[in-house]
C-alpha cells in the first residue's frame, strides 16, 4: 500500500547568519506514505528539526533560503515551498500539523488550555461556542487527560509536562490533519511518561489512519513506533529503510554506532559512545561528512562526492561507500574488530 | 490558589513605604536652615503666631514627639496652614487637584494610544520604514525637555495655527478635553519613547517563542496569531514599564502646567516654593508620592489580572 | 516565505548548481548581518556631536566676542542674522549665541558632574547589596524603593525649596536622588553574576570578597550601568534646564538654557528665537548622548541579529 502522502526531493535549507551560511538541510529526499510512521533519527544539529520546519513552512522569512521540492499529494503536485500564506492557512491544522519538543514553551502561558484548544477546533470548522467546547473536551478525553471540564480552565503552568504534551497533541489533532510531524515529543519528559505518550501517538495514528513523521535523537524511541527510518547526519540522510532491516542489518557506520550506543538489555559492559563531534554545518568537510569519526574510513571516502547507494535490502539505501563491508560484518564481531581496530568488541 | 495570593505581602510592603514617605516629608521641613516657624510665617511673623506654630509642630519637644504630632495631624487631614493663601494647606491643595488628575489620566491614555500600535508594529515589521522612522523620531524627542516641547507645540498649534487654546482649563468635560489636549500630548510624547522601545523589544522577543509556531500551526491566519498570541504576551512587558515610568508623568505635570498656565498641583508646587509656603510644598510632595504608590499598586493589580503567572511570582 | 529556487536538479544548464545558487543568496544575507560598520558609525557620530558641543561651549570665548551678560539697550529683541548677532538678541539686547555657549557650561557641568558621582555611588551600593544579600540587601533596597516612590522632579524641587536655589544645591539635590537607578541596575546584574563560573572560581581560589566584587564582577557587568549613564546624562541636562525654567536653578543674570527658555516664553509671539534656540542646543547635546549610548550598547552587548 505504498501510496505516497508527502514527497520531498532534494530539499536544501540554508540560513544566512552572522556566523556564515549554515547548511542546515543539504539535499534531503524522503517519502511518507499513507498511514505510515516515518522516523527521523540523528544527533542534535543534524538538521532534523529544520527539515520538519521547512516542510511545515514554519521557518522565519528572513534569512532562510530553501530549494528543492516538497509535494503534499492531497493538495496536488505543486511545490509546497511556493505556497502562499493563504494556502498555508488552509493547510495548517487541517492537513499538516506539528508538535514541538518542550510543551511548556510551545503553549501560550497567559491563556487557558481551553481557549487554545477551542481556537484550534474552530480554526477550520464553523460551530457554536458550546459545540466547540464539547469537541475540545472530547479531544482532552481522547488524549487521556482526566477531569477535562476542570482542565479547560487551567493555564499551562498548572499542568505537568506529560499532561501538557497530551494537550499539545489534542491541539495538533483538532482539525484532523493527514500528516503529523512530531519533533522530539518525548525528549523533555520522564521515561515512564515517554512510554505513555508514545503509546498514545501510536494509538491515535492507528485510529485515524494519519501519517506521522517522528523525529528523535533517541533510536530506542524511534524503533518502538516507526515503520520506516531515515538516519540523518550533517544535514544529509545517510541511511534509509524499514525499521526491522535497519535495526538488524544497518548499512552505515553511523547507524551501527547509534545502535551499539543503545544500552543492551541485561548486559553490563562499556558505554559505547561515538567519539568526536558532528561536523560544522557552516563549513562542512568535503567528501563523506562522517569520515572524521568513522571506524571504516579510507582515503577514498574523504574525496567521494557522496550519494545514497542501493544496498542488498529493498528500499534500503546508504550513503556509505563501504556499506558492503558492513554486510559481511554482521554476526562476526571478530572480523569487525579486526577491520576497525577495536579489540574490546567480542 | 488565589491569583492574588501574595497581595497581602505587597500591601504590608506598601504601608512600610508610605511610612517611609511620611518620614522623608517630615524631615524635608527640617532641612531648612534656621527656625522653621520663621520660615513658615515669613512676613506674617508675629510672636503669637510663632508660638502657635511651635506648639502645633512641637518644635520644643524631642524629634519623636514631633513626628508623632505630624502623623496625628496627617490622620486628621491637617497638613498645616498656608499663610500665603490664608487657608488650611489641605483646602488649597484640594482646590488645585482636579486639573492635575485630569491631565495625568489624559496623558496616560494618550501615551497608550500612541505607543501600543507603533511599538507593536515596529516590532513585527522590524527594520521596516515605521521601525526606522519611529526610532529616529523618538531618539530626538527623548532629548527634548518636556517644557520646551510644550512651548513648541504651543507655538505651532496655538499661536500660528490657532487650533488649540493657549492656556486654561476650560469648563465641562469636553472643554477639559479640548484645553488639555496639547499639554497631555506633550507629556504623552515623552512617555511614549520608553513605551515604544519596550514594546518593540518585547514583540521581537515574543515572535521567536515556540508557542507562536504552535498558534500558526493551527491554521488560524497570521493576523489572528499576532493579535491573540504575540500582542497579548508582549504587552505584559509594557505594563511593568508603564508603572515604573509613571513617575515621569507626574513630574511632567509640574513643567507642563507652567507652560500652559494650568491651575493644577504642579503649578501650585512651583509657586509655593517661590512663596516660601512650606506647608503647601510639604503637602503636595506627600500627595504626589502617595499617588505614585497607588498607581504602582494599580499596575501590579492589572499585571496580575492579565498574567496568571504573576500572581505566583509576586513576592520575589 | 523563503526565497525559492530551481525545482529539481537534473538537466540543469546553469553554470552554477542550484545548491551553489542557494548558497550565494544565503551568503549575501549573512554578510549583511555581519556588517559592523553601521554600529560604529552611530557611536562615532555621537562622539563627534558631543565633541563639537564641548568644543564650542568650553571654548566659548574663542568663538564669540560678545559677553553673555552685556546688556545692549539699543538692540533688544533683534532677530537672528542681525549684524553682529548671529542668533539675535533677547529682551535686554544680550547676544543669544553667546548666552547659549556660556549657558551650556552649567548644563554640561551637571551632565558630567552629577552623573559621574551618582554613577559611582549607585554602582557601589548596588554591587554591595547584590553581592552580600541578606539584611544588607534588604535595607539598601528598601531605601531605594523609598526614593523610587517619589516623583523625581517633585523631590528635587522640594529639596531645593528647602536649601535654596543655586548651582551647588542643584548638584546636591541630584546627588541625593539619582543614584538609586544605578543601584537597582547594578544589584540585578550582580545577583546574576554572583552565580557565574568565574565568580565561584575566584572565591574558591581564596580571593577576598572585596577583590571579587571590584576586580571580577564589576568589569563584567559595568556595561549595563555605563549605557544607562548616557540616558541619565540626558536626564540630568533636562533636569537642570527644567529647574532653570522653573526659576529654581541658577539665578539671573547667569545664562543657562532653561532660564533662557523661561525668559523667552513671554516673548514667544514676537520673538520666537529666544525660547526656541536654547532648546535646540539641549536637543543637540541630548541626541549626542543618545547616539553614544546606542553605539556603546551595540558594541558592548552585540545581541541583535
Amino acid at each position: 500500500m505504498a501510496d505516497p502522502l508527502l514527497t520531498v526531493s532534494d530539499l536544501r535549507t540554508y540560513l544566512g547568519t552572522r556566523h556564515g551560511v549554515v547548511r542546515a538541510v543539504d539535499g534531503v529526499s524522503l517519502i511518507v506514505n499513507q498511514a505510515e510512521v516515518l522516523g527521523v533519527v540523528g544527533e542534535s544539529g543534524c538538521g532534523k528539526t529544520v527539515t520538519c520546519r521547512t516542510i511545515m513552512g514554519l521557518m522565519p522569512r528572513k534569512g532562510t533560503f530553501s530549494s528543492g521540492q516538497v509535494v503534499f499529494h492531497p493538495r496536488g503536485e505543486g511545490n509546497l515551498l511556493d505556497a502562499s500564506s493563504r494556502e498555508w492557512q488552509r493547510l495548517h491544522g487541517a492537513q499538516l500539523a506539528m508538535i514541538f519538543q518542550d510543551p511548556m514553551t510551545a503553549l501560550n502561558p497567559v491563556r487557558t488550555i481551553g481557549d487554545q484548544l477551542t481556537e484550534a477546533v474552530t480554526a477550520h470548522a464553523r460551530m457554536s461556542r458550546e459545540q466547540a467546547h464539547e469537541r475540545a473536551i472530547g479531544l482532552l478525553v481522547r488524549v487521556g487527560i482526566p477531569a477535562p471540564q476542570q482542565r479547560m480552565k487551567d493555564y499551562p503552568f498548572q499542568f505537568s509536562g506529560g499532561m501538557l504534551q497530551r494537550a499539545l497533541i489534542a491541539i495538533a489533532l483538532a482539525s484532523e490533519p493527514k500528516l503529523l510531524l512530531a519533533d522530539e515529543p518525548t525528549t523533555s519528559l520522564d521515561v515512564i511518561i515517554q512510554d505513555q505518550i508514545l503509546s498514545l501517538l501510536l494509538e491515535l495514528q492507528r485510529d485515524t489512519g494519519m501519517s506521522m513523521i517522528l523525529v528523535s535523537h533517541d533510536l530506542a524511541v524511534i524503533t518502538e513506533v516507526c515503520d520506516r527510518i531515515v538516519v540523518m547526519y550533517g544535514g544529509q540522510i545517510v541511511e534509509e529503510g524499514d525499521t526491522a532491516t535497519i535495526i538488524s542489518a544497518p548499512r552505515h557506520p553511523y547507524t551501527k554506532a547509534l545502535l551499539e550506543a543503545l544500552p543492551q538489555g541485561g548486559e553490563r559492559g562499556q558505554l559505547r559512545s561515538i567519539p568526536g563531534s558532528p561536523p560544522s554545518l557552516i563549513d562542512p568537510p568535503g567528501g563523506c561528512r562522517f569520515a572524521a569519526r568513522c571506524p571504516l574510513v579510507t582515503d577514498e571516502c574523504r574525496s567521494w562526492d557522496t550519494e545514497l547507494l542501493s544496498t542488498d535490502g529493498v528500499g534500503h539505501r546508504s550513503r556509505c561507500l563501504r556499506h558492503a563491508v558492513l554486510q559481511t560484518q554482521i554476526g562476526r564481531p571478530e572480523a569487525w574488530a579486526q577491520e576497525t581496530g577495536q579489540a574490546d568488541l567480542a | 490558589m488565589s491569583r492574588f495570593g501574595t497581595l497581602p505581602r505587597r500591601l504590608v510592603h506598601l504601608v512600610v513605604i508610605l511610612f517611609g514617605i511620611t518620614l522623608v516629608v517630615f524631615f524635608l521641613l527640617r532641612l531648612i536652615p534656621g527656625d522653621p516657624a520663621l520660615a513658615i510665617l515669613g512676613s506674617s511673623y508675629t510672636h503669637q503666631r510663632a508660638t502657635a506654630i511651635d506648639d502645633s509642630l512641637g518644635l520644643n519637644k524631642p524629634i519623636w514627639t514631633q513626628y508623632g504630632l505630624f502623623m496625628d495631624h496627617l490622620f486628621h487631614g491637617n497638613l498645616g496652614y498656608s499663610y500665603f493663601y490664608n487657608e488650611p494647606a489641605t483646602t488649597v491643595i484640594v482646590a488645585h487637584l482636579a486639573p492635575t488628575v485630569f491631565l495625568v489620566i489624559y496623558a496616560a491614555v494618550l501615551a497608550a494610544v500612541i505607543s501600543l500600535p507603533i511599538g507593536f508594529l515596529a516590532g513585527v515589521h522590524r527594520g521596516g520604514v515605521l521601525d526606522q522612522a519611529s526610532r529616529v523620531f523618538f531618539t530626538v524627542s527623548f532629548a527634548m525637555p518636556a517644557f520646551w516641547l510644550g512651548i513648541i507645540l504651543l507655538l505651532v498649534f496655538s499661536v500660528h495655527l490657532d487650533i488649540f487654546p493657549i492656556s486654561g482649563f476650560g469648563t465641562g468635560v469636553a472643554g477639559h478635553l479640548y484645553y488639555l489636549f496639547l499639554p497631555a500630548l506633550t507629556i504623552a510624547l515623552g512617555f511614549s519613547t520608553v513605551l515604544i522601545r519596550s514594546l518593540r523589544a518585547a514583540t521581537i522577543a515574543t515572535l521567536q517563542a515556540e508557542f507562536v509556531d504552535t498558534a500558526k500551526m493551527k491554521g488560524i491566519g497570521y493576523t489572528k496569531v499576532l493579535r491573540r498570541h504575540v500582542f497579548r504576551v508582549a504587552v505584559l512587558a509594557v505594563v511593568a514599564v508603564y508603572g515604573v515610568n509613571l513617575a515621569y508623568l507626574i513630574s511632567g505635570t509640574v513643567l507642563v502646567e507652567n507652560v500652559f498656565s494650568l491651575p493644577g498641583l504642579g503649578q501650585l508646587l512651583v509657586n509655593s516654593v517661590s512663596n516660601r509656603d512650606y506647608p503647601v510644598v510639604q503637602g503636595v510632595a506627600l500627595l504626589f508620592a502617595v499617588l505614585i504608590v497607588v498607581i504602582n499598586l494599580l499596575t501590579d493589580i492589572v499585571q496580575a489580572s492579565l498574567d496568571p503567572r504573576v500572581g505566583q511570582e509576586i513576592g520575589e | 516565505m523563503s526565497q525559492i529556487f530551481a525545482r529539481g536538479s537534473s538537466g540543469s544548464s546553469w553554470a552554477l548548481s542550484p545548491s551553489e545558487m542557494l548558497f550565494k543568496a544565503a551568503d549575501r544575507t549573512s554578510r549583511r548581518t555581519r556588517s559592523t560598520g553601521r554600529r560604529r558609525l552611530v557611536l562615532i557620530s555621537g562622539l563627534a556631536m558631543l565633541g563639537i558641543a564641548i568644543l564650542f561651549i568650553v571654548g566659548a570665548p574663542l568663538f564669540v566676542s560678545q559677553s553673555p551678560i552685556a546688556i545692549d539697550v539699543l538692540h533688544p529683541l533683534s532677530p537672528p542674522l542681525t549684524a553682529g548677532h548671529l542668533l539675535g538678541t533677547d529682551q535686554y539686547g544680550r547676544d543669544v549665541l553667546a548666552r547659549i555657549l556660556y549657558g551650556g557650561r552649567i548644563d554640561l557641568a551637571i551632565a558630567f558632574g552629577a552623573t559621574s558621582v551618582t554613577l559611582v555611588f549607585g554602582t557601589i551600593v548596588g554591587l554591595v547589596a547584590g553581592y552580600f544579600g541578606g539584611w544588607v540587601d534588604n535595607l539598601l533596597m528598601r531605601i531605594v524603593d523609598l526614593f523610587f516612590a517619589f516623583p523625581f522632579l517633585v523631590l528635587i524641587i522640594a529639596i531645593i525649596a528647602m536649601l535654596g536655589p543655586n548651582l551647588l544645591n542643584m548638584f546636591i539635590a541630584i546627588w541625593i536622588t539619582s543614584w538609586v537607578s544605578y543601584a537597582r541596575i547594578m544589584r540585578a546584574q550582580t545577583i546574576v553574576a554572583k552565580k557565574q563560573q568565574y565568580v565561584l572560581a575566584a572565591r574558591a581560589l581564596g580571593y577576598s570578597r572585596l577583590r571579587v566584587m571590584f576586580r571580577h564582577i564589576l568589569p563584567n557587568t559595568a556595561s549595563a550601568v555605563i549605557v544607562f549613564s548616557m540616558v541619565d546624562a540626558i536626564g540630568n541636562i533636562i533636569l537642570a534646564a527644567s529647574l532653570g525654567f522653573l526659576g529654581l536653578g541658577v539665578q539671573p543674570p547667569t545664562p543657562e538654557w532653561g532660564t533662557m527658555i523661561s525668559d523667552g516664553q513671554n516673548y514667544i509671539l514676537s520673538s520666537w528665537w529666544i525660547a526656541t534656540l536654547p532648546g535646540l542646543a539641549i536637543v543637540f547635546v541630548g541626541v549626542a548622548f543618545s547616539l553614544i549610548g546606542d553605539g556603546l550598547a551595540d558594541i558592548l552587548r552585540p545581541g541583535d541579529r
